[in-house]
Parts: structure tokens; sequence; C-alpha cells
């Protein structure tokens, strides 16, 4: 029951991330995912200090709020003070992580909080955090639930939006054109990215995310040329990664999310491979094709 | 030299356009008849790309309106195509030829709703009407320059406008593309469509266009092709920058001026 | 204030190696970190920074002990393979260097996570203290380190030294280095591999997932404070030591808190101060120069008001009532008052009670501003084609910013000119 627990949690992670971050690879914006993912670690900080306690709400919304400070520094050093984009996201989020752990050290006696688990999460504590009604019905992990809803939404949200979401991210000047909002289509993927972040670094940790929200699209990329095909196949390999990933960890007594991430490379990896070897033959049909 | 249309269906009125503080052209005033093909000709750099985006909406100016069959460009958008440069788009978006064409549907079906048959059917005649129906289900980083810039043509077709604006159509084309893209668009012409393309070949300029409108910053002529573009408007276009108003222009970037009092 | 004497006495020798040591890897790291910004390869130095972990817990494995030699040359390896790695991916496949960026950095560090908690489990006593390396720990620095630190900040600053110019070069305009005929692919291999090497020089310190921020901030900051490139890595790493120092300070004062994360705190507070308030190109001298651009035009066109004023009355010397100005000219009656007031400071109005005249160096300004405006309307209608009822809007921009050296040149190409297009007079002072 635990091994189910943990492997579900990872795969709703997995597949969140990866519906996203497909967009995320596409609009050539990665980096925003580890740049707020990073950054959430003050927040949950405060969020700490501030509640007193390791609730979930306060905990997200901290997490939030700096997550969303972060993209909109970003943001704001690069329009109006011209900072380059790439420095701008570098700058941002090591200061915001680097007072995160100022802070954990400063009240070290207060907060109960481990700087590691920000990077690491803790996903194997997973199936304790139990989520108890009132009258002593016991439901099941809390972070299920949560996560399950966040699923929900995004799903929702690139279902409904899928259009625009595709034609912004294709050609946002022709997207304009048709009076297409591009910035608007822009904030709302953010707004999501961020939304998935901070409700699964409590469980996976921030480098994971970064592996779910790049690693899945990116070999999907390598595989079809389809959008669609793409974001079915980042569904199958996350739930993929999350189930073998766990069962490296149970054979390893290594690190679960560690082992997730290092499953998501070895799935890059094998398929970058496999292209590498086949592909002179393919490309060369094509353009004979195309000439023909 | 600049020569106004009777009943103008594109009007741009003392259009100055600026980037970072610098302006890039210069109060551009000209209009168009409807069911002309226009050229938009001029060197490098002279703002023919800027002066299709600002028409389009996608730069703000910094002075001056657009006006389109007598009306802001937002307000008839459905009624107006614009085909951006080849280059601007990654080509190796996950999306296959029929997917790009019935992008141009898009603004037809609204906000939440999907592309149905009727969609379809029109993106496939319009892939047919230039020669790319049996590329329908093709990915298209699989395509030659030619045939991405068909795709675009027939995304634009895909919008049924009435003003068609085409930046650099030409560009990287053989041939054999450029013929069919010239004789298709002479058909919308004379199907009552309006079509303004940026072009910098002189040569072809001349038996393509029937108005062209000669750019290097500033407006140099507009009007009717045999009337404007004459080798005296063409050696003022070509014949390098005003020096004077590039001078200007660094002085209004270099101390942050506004390019408009308000 | 005992603390800070104690602490620049150096009495202490773990305090003169926390010093040292923070002030050498701070200074390399920011003189790489200015190419790799130039070069736009900021994330790069994050990745890297993050995929040194599994070369540390290899180092580990295979020697048995936290031996920091052996660690470094780990990490140097694994780091290497990170940025070769992304390149590749980059080069051989569709995937753009954003995607290829984060997939590297996040799948290194897994496998380095994983290896950690191996190793934990392993039960090897002298293991204790290898997770210092992912967030730093600078009072672990002792004599030993400190003499590789110093070799390898010695090996940056000769060989940045030796490739300077090839190294601005290749940031500046890389086809233009390529035909000169630099070894470009050499150079940036180059440059790669003193990343790595700084990146490594500053872990044991700062930790791997602050070590980017003491690569690209003290640069970044630096940018914003000159154009000359030579000047920038000074300002970078001048920045670096500061917050190499300020670290150690603050650590050696209040022992709780960790040197890493309050290194790149001071280099972060200096950035967003660089913004902020640098000369230029900061956010609030910005919008100074744009308010003052703003009172600038506000007075010049007041003054114009006046000289319209004498124009149609015949005489420029008179005193003028508020109402008679506001009946000139569309204006905002409370900016016009301040404005007044602002021209009468500088002596170019004269006020009596409510009325205004102009003075004779007001005149003078006055007639300028006047002179400018028409003559750009001039130059509009005869060399750029535009009609002669279209011209004032412009003219009414650009009649604030002809310099003096515009103005000559404008006049000589109109032939020095007596008209305007509207057949009024170009007045001359």
């Amino acid at each position: 029951m635990i091994a189910f627990w943990i492997i579900l949690t990872g795969a709703l992670v997995a597949v969140t991330c990866g519906l996203l971050g497909c967009f995320l690879i596409l609009r050539k914006m990665s980096m925003v995912g580890d740049a707020i993912s990073h950054a959430v670690l003050p927040g949950i900080v405060i969020a700490f200090l501030l509640s007193g306690s390791r609730e979930t709400l306060p905990m997200l919304l901290g997490a939030g709020a700096t997550g969303l400070l972060a993209t909109f520094l970003i943001e704001y050093f690069h329009r109006r003070a011209g900072l380059q984009t790439d420095a701008a996201i570098g700058v941002t989020f090591t200061f915001l992580f680097a007072v995160g752990i100022i802070l954990i050290s400063a009240f070290a006696g207060k907060v109960d909080i481990d700087q590691d688990c920000v990077l690491y999460g803790e996903i194997a504590y997973v199936p304790i955090d139990l989520w108890v009604t009132a009258n002593g019905t016991i439901m099941g992990p809390r972070p299920v639930y949560i996560l399950s809803v966040v699923l929900l939404v995004v799903s929702v949200f690139i279902k409904l939006g899928y259009k625009e979401l595709k034609l912004t991210s294709f050609d946002p000047a022709f997207a304009s054109a048709l009076g297409i909002s591009t910035a608007l289509w822009h904030y709302l993927l953010m707004a999501a990215v961020s939304f998935t972040t901070v409700s699964s670094f409590e469980s996976v940790g921030a480098i994971l995310v970064i592996a779910f929200l790049i690693g899945p699209p990116a070999t999907a990329y390598l595989l079809t040329h389809d959008l669609k095909h793409m974001l079915a196949i980042t569904v199958v390999l996350a739930i993929f990664i999350s189930f073998t990933g766990y069962w490296m960890a149970y054979w390893l007594n290594a690190s679960i999310a560690g082992c997730m991430a290092v499953i998501t490379g070895g799935c890059f990896v094998g398929v970058f491979s496999i292209r590498q070897l086949i592909k002179p033959k393919g490309s060369q049909a094509i353009t004979n094709e195309v000439m023909a | 030299m600049i020569i106004h249309a009777q009943q103008p269906i594109v009007e741009v009125h003392d259009l100055t356009v600026s980037y970072a503080r610098k302006p890039v052209l210069w109060g551009v005033d000209f209009t168009l008849p409807s069911g002309c093909i226009a050229g938009i000709v001029g060197p490098n750099g002279a703002g023919k790309s800027t002066l299709l985006k600002t028409i389009m909406g996608l730069i703000p100016p910094s002075s001056g309106y657009i006006k389109l069959f007598d009306r802001p460009v937002d307000e008839v958008r459905s009624r107006v195509s614009y085909v951006p440069q080849r280059e601007s788009v990654d080509w190796d978006f996950p999306v296959s030829v029929l997917d790009v064409v019935l992008m141009g549907r898009y603004g037809k079906v609204g906000l939440l709703r999907n592309t149905g048959a009727r969609d379809q059917a029109i993106a496939r005649d319009c892939l047919d009407k230039v020669g790319m129906a049996a590329f329908a289900k093709r990915q298209i980083s699989q395509l030659s320059g030619g045939q991405q810039q068909r795709v675009f043509l027939a995304r634009a077709l895909a919008q049924e406008s009435d003003i068609y604006f085409m930046d650099e159509p030409f560009a990287g084309v053989d041939a054999a593309t450029e013929q069919a893209i010239i004789g298709l668009l002479r058909e919308m012409a004379s199907a009552g469509k309006t079509i303004i393309v940026v072009h910098h070949d002189l040569q072809s300029a001349r038996t393509y266009f029937d108005w062209i409108i000669l750019l290097n910053m500033r407006l140099v002529a507009a009007g009717p092709t045999d009337q404007a573009f004459t080798d005296e408007t063409i050696q003022q276009a070509y014949g390098g920058r005003l020096n004077l108003l590039s001078q200007v222009g660094d002085v209004m970037e270099k101390r942050a001026f506004p390019s408009r009092e308000n | 204030m005992h603390s800070l004497i104690d602490f620049f006495s150096f009495s202490d020798p773990n305090v003169r190696y926390v010093v040292v040591g923070n002030v050498l890897l701070s200074a390399s790291a920011a003189m790489v970190g200015a190419f790799i910004l130039l070069q736009k390869k900021a994330l790069v130095g994050d990745a890297v920074s993050h995929a040194v972990l599994p070369g540390i817990c290899a180092a580990f494995l295979f020697s048995g002990s936290k031996n920091t030699a052996f660690m470094l040359v780990g990490a140097f390896i694994t780091g290497w393979l990170a940025l070769v790695a992304i390149d590749y991916i980059t080069a051989k496949s569709k995937i753009k260097k954003d995607a290829a960026i984060g997939l590297v950095l996040s799948v290194f560090f897994g496998v380095g996570m994983v290896m950690m908690t191996y190793i934990q489990q392993s039960g090897n006593a002298a293991q204790s203290g290898l997770d210092h390396f992912i967030f730093g720990k600078a009072a672990t620095l002792i004599g030993s380190d400190l003499i590789i630190f110093s070799i390898l900040a010695a090996v940056l600053l000769v060989v940045v030294g030796l490739f300077f110019k090839a190294f601005t070069l290749v940031a500046f305009d890389r086809p233009y280095a390529q035909a000169l005929g630099y070894p470009v692919r050499k150079l940036d291999l180059l440059l790669t591999s003193l990343t790595v090497l700084a990146v490594v020089t500053g872990i044991t310190a700062v930790g791997v997932v602050l070590m980017a921020a003491m690569l690209i901030t003290p640069a970044a900051a630096a940018r914003y404070w000159t154009d000359n490139i030579r000047r920038m890595v000074g300002i970078a790493v001048a920045f670096g030591m500061f917050a190499g120092l300020a670290g150690a300070y603050i650590s050696y004062t209040a022992p709780s808190m960790p040197t890493g994360p309050w290194m790149v705190v001071v280099s972060s507070a200096i950035a967003f101060f660089s913004f902020f308030f640098a000369p230029r190109k900061g956010i609030v001298p910005k919008l100074y120069t744009q308010r003052r651009n703003q009172r600038i035009i506000a007075e010049e066109n007041t003054l114009k008001i006046f000289y319209h004023l004498g124009e149609r009355t015949g005489h420029f010397n008179g005193m003028r009532h508020f109402n008679e100005l506001t009946g000139a000219r569309e204006v905002d009656k409370p900016l016009l008052e301040a404005t007044l007031k602002r021209l009468v400071a500088q002596k170019l109005l004269i006020s009596q009670g409510d009325q205004w005249g102009l003075t004779d160096g007001g005149w003078r300004k006055a007639t300028r501003v006047v002179r400018l405006h028409r003559l750009w309307e001039l130059y509009l209608t005869s060399y750029m084609n535009i009609a002669a009822d279209h011209v004032h809007d412009d003219a009414e921009t650009i009649e604030h910013i002809l310099t003096p050296e515009l103005e000559r040149e404008l006049e000589a190409q109109l032939g020095y000119p007596d008209k305007d297009p509207h057949d009024t007079e170009i007045p001359k002072i």
C-alpha cells in the first residue's frame, strides 16, 4: 500500500508537470520552472514562522507568493532595467533561495523545516500524511487529494485553451494578428506552472519538479511530430518514470526523488541514442522525397 | 511623389514608430485602393516589416493612426490576414501542415471552441489552391522553404479575409513557387481582395505590383507603379539614409526623449 | 565594533583561512562569470554547479575519504561532462538550449542525490559532512584546502588574463572572431573548462545550488556601471570580493549564520542596487531623465507661448496675464503655474504680481525653440515628402531635441532659409 501511494503521488506530479512542461519547452521557457521551484523556499519558511505549523494551506500560500514574486522580479528586471533574461532568472532565484536558507538558519530552533527537503522533497512520508475526517474516517494521504485536484485543474486548462496555447506558442505574431492576446496566455501558463510547482515541491522537491517539467516532454518531443501525441507520450512516460523510479529506489535503498530523476534522464538518453542511430537514414529519405 | 487613393481601403496617417525611443519610421502617410496588389519596397533596414507589424497592431505607434475599411484594425481583424516572415517561427514545432492551415480558422471559431468539419474542408481547399494538398499530414519540419511559404499562404487564405498583409513571401523560395504565388495573388486581386506585400527585389517589383510604397525610414513615394516607381524615386530611396534623420534618432535614444510630447 | 577589529586583525587562523578562501573563490568566479554573462550563458553556470554533485560523490566512493583534491577532480569531470552534454543535445537534436540545460541540471543532480543517499546508507563514518557540498560550509575550510584554492584561482587569473582579448572578441562578435581565424571552438572549450574550474573552487564554501549566483550576480551588477569590458570584469571582481568578505564577516559575528547564502544575498543586494541606481542604466536615473525631459518640454513650450504672443502683438517685452497665456495654448493650469515659477527662478522670466514677461535670456531661448520648430517643419516638407499640414506635431517634439550642431547642419542643408512651409518667418537670434 505504501508503494502504491508513493507511486501514485509521483505519477500525479509527473503528469501535471509534464503536460505544462510540453508548452514550456516549446516556448523555450524551461528555466522559468527551475526559478519558481527554487524561489518557493523563503515563502514556506515565512509561512511556517507566521502560522507556526506545517499546515498545507499557509505553506501553499507562502510558496505561491514567493513563486509569483520570482516571476514578477524576473519580468521587472528584464523590462525596466534591461537585464538579459537568463541573468534575470539566475540572479532572482538564487537570491530568494539564499534568503530561504538564511531564514532557516536564523530560526533554526523554531522552524521544523530542513533545507534538504526543499531540494529532495519527502515523497517517502506521503503515506503517513493522512487525511482524517471529523468522524475519524481515514481517507488516505492528503497530498494525493491535493495533487489530484491540481491535475484536474491543469487538464481542464489545457483542454479548454489547447488551441490558443498551441497558436501562441507556435506563432505569437499571427496569434496577435488574429486578436488573441499572447500576454494573457503567457500569464495563464505561468500561473499554472507556479500553482503546480508550489503544490508539488512539498512531495517531490525542487529538483524533481524541474526533471518532471522538462524530462518527459523533451523525450516525447524527440518521438513525435504531433503536439497531441507529444502530450500523450509525456503522460505515459510520467507514469512509467514514477513506477520504475520507485522500484529502483527500493532496490538501491536510495532517494526516491533522486531515482525518479535518474530514470527521467535514462529515458531521455535511451530515446536520444536510438534517434541518433536511426536518424541519418530517416532524414536522408525525407530530403529525397521533398526534392522529388 | 505621394498619390492618394480615391476610396481608400487602407489609410496610414502620419505614422511614427520607434524602437527603444529611436524612431525607425518617420511620419509615414499613404492610402491604398481596394483590389490592388501593393508592394512595400525599400532597402534593408528601411522599416518595411515594422510598417506591416504596426498596421497589424503588433507594435504600438509613437504617433499617427491606421484605418482599415475606415475603422481601427481591432474592429476588423476578421477581415484582415497576416503572413509573418517565414523565419519568425520554429519549424520544429510538433504540428502538421493541416494544423497550421487550420490556425487560420481560429479567429472565426472563437475562444474555447474547436475547429469543425467545415473548417477542415476550408483548410484542405486552401491547401489545394497553393498546390500542397498532398502534404496535409506532413510534419512542418520536413518542408522545403518554398513549401513552408505556401503553407503560410494557405493559412492566410483560410482566414477568408478581404485584405492580406504579407511579410517577404518571396524570400528564399524557388522560382516555381514565386510564380505560383504571384499567380494566386493576381487571382485574389481580380476577385476584389487587396494584397500588400513586403518585397525587396526591384526588378520584379515593377511587374508584380500595381501600387508601390517606396520606403526608407520615411515615405519616399506612394502611388500607382508607373507613376510612383521611377528612377528618380528609386534613387531617393536607395541613395542612402538621410544622415540628419539618423542623428536626430540617435539623440532621442541617448537622451531617452519621448517621440511624442504626451 | 570590537568584532570588526578582531575580524580584520586576522589573528584567528580560521578567520584567515575563511577570508582568504572566500575572497579567492568569489574573485575568480566573478571574473569568469563576466564572460559567461556576455555570452548569454548565465544559466549554463547553474547547470554546471548542480552537475558537480555526482562527481563529488563518485570521488568519495572511489577514495573512501573526503580528500579535497579527489573531490575537486571528480567535480571537475562531471561538471565538464554536463556542459558537453548540453552542447551535444542541442547540436544533435531539435531540443533547444533551455530544455537541455534544465534536463542536464536536474538529472545530474538526481544522480548525485541517489549516490549521496547510497553513501549515507553505507555507514562509512567519513561520509558525515559530505552534504556540506550542497549548501556549502565555508567554516570547514582548512589550510591545505586553501593551497589548492590559491592554485586554482591563480590558474584562472592567468588564463583569463592571457586570453582576455580573444574571449572579449568571441563574446562580442562571434562570426568576426571566426573570420579573423580565432579558434572559436577551442576558446569555447577553454571558457567551459574555466567555468567548471571556478564552480569547483567555490562549492566547498557556497554549495552547488547557489554557486551560479557567485558566477553571474556580480557580473550582472557590474554590467550596469560601465560599457568597457575591462572595467566590467574589474568591477565584477571587486563586487565578488566584497560579497566574499561580507559573508565571512557575518558568519564570524553570528556563527549560526551560513557564509555561502550570505555571500549570495550581499552580492544580490549589490546587484539590485545597481539595477535601480546605477547612473544612466538604472531604473531610477532613467525615470529621473524622463521627468527632467518632461520638465524641459514644459518649460520650452511655456516660453514659446510668450514668443507667439509677441509675434501676434508685435512686441516681445510685454507683460502677460495668466489668462492670456492659457488662452494662447491649451495647457494644464497647475503645470503652467509650476513651470512659470521655475522659469522665473532660472531668470528666463520676470514676474510682477500675476503677470509675467520674457527676460533677454528667455527671449533668446524662446526664439531658438520656435526657430528649430520651423526649421524642422521645412526639413520634413522638403526632404521627407510630408505635406505642410502634417508637419506640426512632429516638429513639436523635435524642437526640444536638436543640438546646436544638428541645428547648424539642418540650416546648411536647407540653404539658410527665411520662411517655413506655412510662410511664416524663421527667426534668427
